[in-house]
């Protein structure tokens, strides 16, 4: 009382100033004292200057440690020096972490009025760590109640503002018991909520807490800072209390930052130092209620909390305490590679499988664990989800397409993240295919068949090839290419799967699939066949699209690579009904792309047939002879297309160009024989003009007819160095030797 | 064989709403009590969102979870579990009339050939019926769905499904008191709703129904088919309306009755056990 009463004066004769000071960007915006100038100066980095500013600092510091009797702001000029000279460097610099015990000591010891108090607190900001000592001695004085309450609270605020900021928080834990007692306090109780907040562990929450927690409640009411601390409770304790949270709340607690968190930023900015990144709240008990919903509804992912179901844990309760060592980590709690890393011993799955697909972490330790029952309990959840909520299988669903496309995204995503796909979603689009029409969810649906995993030909015919041939000949050209990027993402992901397969075996010595290789085989021409229909039905429809050609060929780009890069002894050509219209195509994108493709196809052939015949092992599979000669059919179309200028008569393949003379002639077109070499090819020739007028650009005929012998060579080198390396690769491993002698051939 | 009528009378006369349930992970018998606390202070949570509850205490919506061994059609099959709400008045105290709000079944009656077995950690009971307040059902739903990470889906009951009810039922004995086999169809496509209900009498459909039956005790999908279309034809000679161009709706029977919604009525206890088998059956495809 007496204290208050004697601080009234110079409480009053300061009253402007204090205004003026209730927030720190006023306070830096104003300039009325001494140190408020010298905050303003221009930053020079002159060292007398630090110098002087670290004396003056330090000297402040030791009047503080010392100052005695309730010296008057107004009638002491020293304080009024020292203050101000602690205010400026906090400011600027940061205090340093031996100021603290200092400060605090003074502010909360009630040696000095309200006023300097005030100030004091609020420019406690670190530059660096703050001392957990210096805090612990705070409370003390705290506890006492030697300051008035509006210091109380402005402590608190500042405790929590720069809570991340303590070095060690091992002692504050120790004093949870008399934070605790200060919920009492009306006014204090939201601020000491917030710090409860940050400090409860496990360990904390006990009965009585949460009686005296439940007792404010049915003092106060509905208050959101309790509410936020209760859940944290049941967090810890889910069987010893419940609460259900309003879908809206956002923010648990009021704004505590008060004045420091724009100067501990701008302090930081100038020390370019990191600092801890603040704690996040992570109450994630909420969970945002679909609108209009049945309370059934599945697409809403759950969020990832505790499994609460465990309540052995129970009655056992004591003993739980005594050997704490082996709690479970909370799911909330995980937000951090490295958390994950510490806890993964005493990481329990949350009680809802189906969050982990909107959690990487729990993907990640999905991937560690071999459980049967996760992948049970997610394949249950999915498949009920995914059948109920299907926009075109189930009536008045329609509504929630975007909801259903997210679903699937997230799917597809988590598919990846794991690299396999789900059961229940290879069933799901086993069912649903057939009742598709093709544009709803287009592109979610598309990508998951490139995760259907491997299985038998009969299933995969009559559940994905025949509903998805039937929509691709009746849907667009986008639809069409579509649908082969995903049946290449589908190939190479069996093919990965085949080589991590092969892999494990080796390691393991132990066959550990249950499909044969001869089964793996099967399946995989069977796909590969099925994609050489479709392209050629496809080509036809959309007359030799180059946009199409260019999916077709990629997905061959695969085919003609699986014995080298994924040992599988399988390698199956083209149907002529994709070979010819590339090579006949009127775009050079589509022929180098085809001459990459033949070139890999020789690669891999010549690998096959030294492996068979150094016979290192009895060979399971050979590469049928069929192969072999229809490649030997294409490469004599494409040599004597682009390089020989005898396609016509040499080509022997039943749907190859061969033609009768009398035909050609008949269509009047003159020299019909290098009508598709590398020179008047409809895709090249443009390739040929430019090189024509780089050569001569005094002759503007374009005397194609120039380009033989040597022209021919530097013709050859100026498409390569046009990008064209496919036709490069296939030139030099296809036509070398022959082309000593074409060459000559050529230049006759 | 047959289920304690005195212990599963609560299931008669009452309409319950069907759900299928994917199976509960780590459900344990031996923890009923606990779980009716929690889920009684959850339900007290939920009712008064944002306030706390402890769990433990008296409130105001009693929950007892119990086992109900008797309801179930093998050996295999897990025992049922029964959920009861029911309001304490705060006026009067402890030994007052309790009054029931809702109640909920979860239960496995299947047939001769069980199911396979169920993984370790898994408790199979995939039909659950209840009965009150839906917001109740909501309120228990979703607790179970959090806990024991399970799915709960309306069961819809197909006509195809309803014309099996209405052939398989009215071959059974029925009690002393007669009551008519009822179809209900409704006309689709108009714009005023039509529904037409077609009543037989139980003699007329049991005689009908032993001249198609070739094997008692067995029913055969051509003879369910024959069934439906004598009593098709038999409506269109008088009405001249192809019913085989609606939809059947609803059948009841003195046995039970059934809505295409996934509702049901039990009316006799002998024939409990029989109605919960096919119930049971349609729950099991609708999870897989």
């Amino acid at each position: 009382m007496q204290r208050r009463q004697s601080s009234k004066t110079p409480k009053q004769s300061l009253q402007v100033h204090h205004k003026n000071q209730t927030d720190l960007s006023a306070w830096r915006k104003g300039g009325t004292t001494d140190s408020e100038k010298r905050v303003q100066d221009p930053q020079s980095s002159n060292d007398q200057k630090n110098d002087s500013k670290e004396d003056s600092l330090e000297q402040a510091l030791s009047y503080f440690e010392k100052v005695q009797d309730r010296d008057s702001l107004k009638k002491s000029s020293v304080l009024q020096k020292h203050l101000a000279t602690v205010e400026s460097i906090a400011l600027q610099r940061g205090l340093p972490p031996e100021g603290f015990n200092v400060l605090l000591n003074v502010a909360l010891s009630g040696k000095l009025a309200d006023t300097v108090n005030t100030r004091l607190l609020k420019s406690l900001i670190p530059a660096s760590v703050i001392p957990e000592t210096s805090v612990v001695s705070a409370v003390s004085w705290l506890c006492v109640s030697k300051c008035s309450s509006n210091i109380q609270l402005l402590f608190l605020r500042w405790l929590i503002t720069v809570f991340d900021f303590i070095d060690h928080k091992e002692k504050l834990h120790a004093m949870y018991g008399f934070f605790f007692s200060f919920l009492q306090d009306e006014k204090l109780c939201p601020y000491v909520c917030h710090l409860l907040y940050l400090l409860t562990r496990k360990e904390s929450v006990k009965p009585f807490r949460i009686r005296r927690l439940l007792d404010l409640q049915a003092k106060m009411g509905m208050q959101s800072h309790l509410q936020a601390l209760l859940s944290l409770y049941k967090l810890f304790c889910p069987e010893l209390v419940t609460i259900t949270l309003p879908g809206k709340m956002k923010n648990y607690f009021k704004n505590s930052e008060g004045p420091w968190k724009a100067a501990i930023n701008a302090v930081r900015r100038r020390n370019q130092q990191d600092s801890p990144v603040s704690q996040q709240l992570f109450l994630g008990t909420a969970q945002p209620q679909s609108r209009k919903r049945k309370w059934n509804t599945q697409l809403v992912i759950p969020a990832s909390s505790t499994n609460r179901s465990n309540l052995e844990e129970d009655s056992k309760k004591s003993r739980v305490d005594l050997y704490s060592a082996n709690e479970t980590f909370p799911v909330e709690q995980l937000q951090t590679f490295p958390q994950l890393l510490q806890n993964i011993h005493r990481l329990e799955f949350p009680s809802q499988m189906g969050s982990v697909l909107t959690n990487p972490l729990l993907l990640h330790y999905m991937n560690c664990i071999k459980d049967e029952s996760i992948y049970l309990r997610l394949y249950y959840w999915m498949g009920q989800t995914l059948q109920e909520e299907c926009t075109w299988c189930v009536a008045d669903n329609s509504q929630y397409e975007e909801e259903f496309k997210d679903f699937l995204g997230t799917i597809y995503k988590t598919e990846c993240f794991l690299q396999e796909g789900f059961p229940s979603c290879e069933e799901f689009l086993y069912k649903s295919l057939p009742l598709w029409d093709g544009s709803c969810c287009r592109s979610q649906i598309l990508r998951l068949v490139s995760w259907i995993p491997l299985s038998n030909f009969s299933e995969m015919k009559s559940h994905l090839y025949d509903p998805l041939a039937q929509l691709f000949f009746t849907s667009s050209l986008y639809f069409k290419c579509s649908v082969l990027e995903s049946l290449k993402e589908l190939l190479q992901n069996w093919l990965t799967w085949h080589v991590i397969q092969l892999d494990s075996e080796s390691d393991t010595r132990v066959p550990s699939s249950n499909t044969t290789l001869s089964g793996l085989v099967n399946t995989v021409a069977e796909l590969i066949n099925f994609v050489g229909w479709i392209s050629t039905v496809a080509l036809r429809l959309e007359k030799k699209s180059t946009f199409l050609l260019y999916f077709i060929l990629n997905f061959y780009e695969a085919v003609c690579d699986m014995y080298l890069r994924y040992n599988l002894p399988l390698l199956i050509m083209p149907p002529a009904g994709v070979f010819y219209p590339a090579l006949l195509s009127m775009d050079s994108v589509s022929l180098n792309q085809l001459c990459y493709i033949m070139y890999r196809y020789r690669t891999n052939l010549v690998a096959a047939k030294e492996n068979e015949q150094s016979k290192k092992k009895i060979l399971q599979f050979k590469f049928s002879s069929q192969t072999y000669q229809q490649y030997n059919q294409y490469i004599v179309a494409m040599v004597g297309c682009l390089w020989t200028s005898t396609a016509f008569q040499k080509d022997i393949h039943p749907q190859g160009l061969r033609m009768d003379e009398e035909l050609l002639k008949k269509t009047a077109v003159q020299e019909f024989k290098t009508s598709f070499n590398i020179v008047y090819h409809p895709a090249m020739m443009g390739f040929a003009v430019l090189f024509l007028q780089q050569v001569c650009p005094e002759d503007t005929t374009f005397n194609f007819s120039l380009i033989k012998g040597k022209m021919w060579n530097w013709y050859l080198e100026y498409l390569y160095t046009q990008g064209l390396k496919g036709l490069k690769v296939f030139i030099e491993s296809s036509i070398n030797r022959v082309s000593q002698a074409s060459h000559s051939e050529a230049g006759d | 064989k047959g289920a304690d009528p005195q212990r599963t009378a609560f299931l008669l006369r009452k309409q319950w709403t069907l759900y299928s349930v994917t199976p509960l992970y780590r459900f344990s018998y031996a923890h009923l009590r606990d779980y009716a606390r929690l889920l009684s202070a959850c339900i007290a949570a939920e009712k008064q969102k944002g306030l706390a509850v402890e769990i433990g205490v008296e409130l105001d919506v009693k929950v007892a979870v119990s086992s109900l061994p008797e309801l179930k059609g093998s050996d295999q099959d897990q025992a049922a579990i029964l959920v009861q709400l029911s309001s304490r008045s705060r006026a009067s105290p402890k030994n007052s009339e309790e009054k029931l709000l809702w109640s909920g079944c979860f239960c496995c009656v299947s047939g001769e050939n069980p199911a396979e077995k169920e993984p370790e950690d898994f408790t199979c009971l995939p039909l659950f019926l209840a009965n009150g307040a839906e917001s109740y059902t909501a309120l228990v739903g979703s607790w179970f769905q959090k806990t024991f990470d399970c799915c709960f889906c309306r069961l819809a009951i197909s006509p195809f499904n309803l014309s099996w009810m209405a052939a398989m039922w009215t071959g059974c004995k029925g009690d002393k008191t007669t009551c008519a086999l009822e179809l209900l169809f409704s006309v689709p496509c108009l714009p005023q709703p039509l529904d037409i209900s077609y009543a037989v009498h139980p003699e007329d459909a049991k005689a009908l129904w032993d001249t198609i039956q070739k094997t008692p005790g067995e029913v055969t999908q051509e003879e369910v088919d024959v069934f439906m279309d004598c009593l098709y034809s038999h409506f269109h000679r008088h009405f001249k309306i192809h019913l085989s161009a609606t939809k059947l709706v609803k059948v009841s029977t003195a046995i039970a009755s059934a809505h295409c919604e996934g509702i049901i009525k039990f009316l006799q206890s002998q024939y409990l056990t029989e109605v919960l088998m096919l119930l049971t059956e349609l729950a099991i495809v609708h999870i897989q």
